[in-house]
């Protein structure tokens, strides 16, 4: 029984989560072919032992060397990490005082004002996205604003921008930064506070020597929850980016899709998983590390 | 407590206005009478109309629904086991193997989950369509299942099922009769995540979909590619309010029983 209960689980990831990773692994050594699966070479279980000698003595490490070479793949990796860092700092900006807002409001309105924060997160991720399409663009409802109040006398072009890819992320992202802070600043005792304002802290000061320390592992979870999926995301820079917005699961995608480069998709994938462990693993350490203070 | 300072005040306001405006927008110019979605034209309903008659939403939204139906069920199940093991197995080899197994699909990026269990499939020569959607759905979103359950159980106190097995339960019946009913909340919203989580996705349905199935997000995607059209802002409502009356009658759900649990343990102390 007790045995039955850890193995289909553990069976279920194993099969749907590990050896789709090795195939990925597999792939990623193989080379590109005209055939059906696009890459050579097939394992051929007929053959048996020499078959697969012959197989192994095929791999390499050519889609590697390639992915070092063309300018496209580590610039795309470069840009993917610029614009996921400055995005989680502008979803920390954006996020830090909405989440200090609800932990501060009345105890009977904070559930209520969570709520509100959870609820995009349940509406669907492309309809929330493809909303600033309009907004964003030339003829777009920000621009008709902006012109009819006169604040500029052309239509700003931000849709098919970086710009655009920044506002999608924090306006996307924006709750996965908001919990933990939240989670982190209800907690927090209000009367630390009003000692450092007792012993003379400016209310700027205290908040700055008091509250930020005290809701640093919010901060860093959120950030956390910001930054990593970002580094892989393809839907908002193909909706809100331009030709120019260079991002890494874009050219995933493209390479899949569009140039059918199995092969090279596969490496690009190895290396973003290599390059997606190291913040991985320190959101796990920040993790436990709170699991532990909790106790 | 302190009052609301005005900066807390503004910062909230311009929090919402953020978080809610483009969706108001979007539900707004739904009702747009012209074809030129970014100009009004008067009040209309006439695009609801033609997404109710477009044959290819609606058989995508039967296959985006019959994928999340049984991708939720399966993942429910799978979750709640996973997160019986991980809380109450205790130690068995593998198991940090596992834990990472459970973490380690919510913070993968979607391209790169799609791309493997497609190659997986292709490699096994499995045919795609729905049936393969339903597996990929399934297995990240049994992750977010047992995350959920995960944090139920932990909090529960764990002499409930001891008392039911002394008192001479089997414990496929101390499951069924005290475990379940405490956990089942969590088991719900864990359901509801991955209902919604299905519902959403658009990457890995992409890849692990054959010609035979398209999902609505991917209807959506194709058309959405081509710029703003009024069919789907009227479709993104639609899309919009059902998921809102869901959520909020799934909190209210929520609340009421929350009540009434506080309500019988204040009865039974009384007693006590």
């Amino acid at each position: 029984m007790r045995r039955l209960l850890i193995a289909v689980p553990f069976l279920w990831l194993l099969a749907l989560f590990i050896v789709p990773f090795a195939i990925v692994f597999k792939i990623s050594l193989s080379d590109l072919a005209v055939a059906i699966p696009p890459y050579t070479p097939t394992l051929d279980f007929a053959e048996g032992w020499a078959g697969l000698k012959a197989f192994y003595a095929e791999l390499d490490f050519e889609n590697y060397i390639w992915l070092t070479e063309d300018d496209l793949y580590w610039k795309a990796y470069l840009s993917s990490f610029k614009i996921a860092v400055i995005s989680t700092l502008l979803t920390l900006l954006v996020g830090y005082p909405i989440a200090y807002g609800i932990a501060r409001a009345p105890q009977e309105w904070r559930a209520m004002l969570f709520m509100l924060v959870i609820l995009p997160f349940w509406t669907s991720f492309l309809i929330r996205v493809y909303a600033w399409m309009g907004i964003l663009s030339q003829e777009g409802y920000l621009n008709q604003v902006l012109l009819w109040i006169g604040v500029i006398n052309e239509p700003l072009i931000i849709l098919n921008t970086n710009i655009a890819v920044y506002i999608g992320i924090v306006y996307t992202y924006l709750p996965f930064m908001i919990l933990p802070i939240y989670a982190a600043l209800e907690k927090l005792d209000i009367s630390l506070l009003e000692a450092a304002e007792d012993l003379g802290c400016s209310r700027f000061s205290a908040f700055w020597l008091v509250t930020i320390p005290l809701s640093k592992q919010g901060i860093i979870a959120g950030s956390f929850l910001v930054f990593i999926p970002t580094i892989g995301e393809f839907v908002i820079p193909s909706l809100l980016g331009g030709s120019r917005t260079l991002m890494i699961g874009k050219v995933l995608w493209e390479e899949f899709f569009s140039n059918r480069d199995w092969p090279v998709a596969s490496a690009v994938a190895v290396v973003l998983l290599l390059i997606l462990i190291i913040p991985i693993v320190l959101f796990q350490r920040n993790e436990q590390k709170q699991r532990e203070a909790d106790k | 407590m302190r009052r609301m300072t005005w900066f807390n005040v503004t910062s909230l306001t311009l929090g919402f206005a953020f978080l809610y405006l483009p969706m108001l927008i979007l539900i707004i110019f739904s009702f747009n009478e012209s074809k030129l979605v970014t100009v009004w034209a008067g009040f209309s309903t006439k695009w609801y109309g033609e997404v109710l008659r477009n044959t290819a939403f609606l058989d995508a939204a039967w296959v985006t629904i019959k994928v999340a139906f049984l991708s939720s069920c399966l993942a429910t199940i799978l979750g709640t086991m996973a997160a019986i093991v991980m809380v109450r197995a205790g130690r068995f080899r593998g198991r940090t193997v596992l834990s990472g197994m459970i973490y380690a699909p919510m913070v993968m990026p979607e391209v790169i989950t799609g791309l493997s269990l497609l190659l997986l499939f292709i490699s096994l020569g499995m045919d795609r369509g729905v049936f393969t959607i339903v597996l990929a759905h399934t297995t990240f979103a049994m992750c977010y299942v047992s995350v959920v359950v995960s944090s139920r159980l932990v909090s529960f106190d764990q002499s409930l099922e001891e008392a039911a097995l002394d008192l001479g339960c089997s414990p496929v019946q101390a499951f069924r009769l005290v475990t379940l009913p405490i956990i089942a909340p969590a088991v719900i919203s864990g359901w509801l995540l991955a209902f919604t989580l299905s519902l959403d996705d658009l990457v890995i349905a992409s890849f692990t979909s054959g010609p035979s199935a398209t999902t609505l997000p991917m209807k959506i995607w194709s058309s959405v590619r081509l710029g703003v059209s009024p069919e789907i802002n009227a479709l993104s409502t639609i899309m919009i309010l059902v998921v809102a009356i869901g959520v909020i009658t799934a909190s209210l759900i929520n609340k009421r029983n929350v009540v009434r649990q506080r309500r019988e343990e204040a009865a039974a102390e009384k007693l006590a």
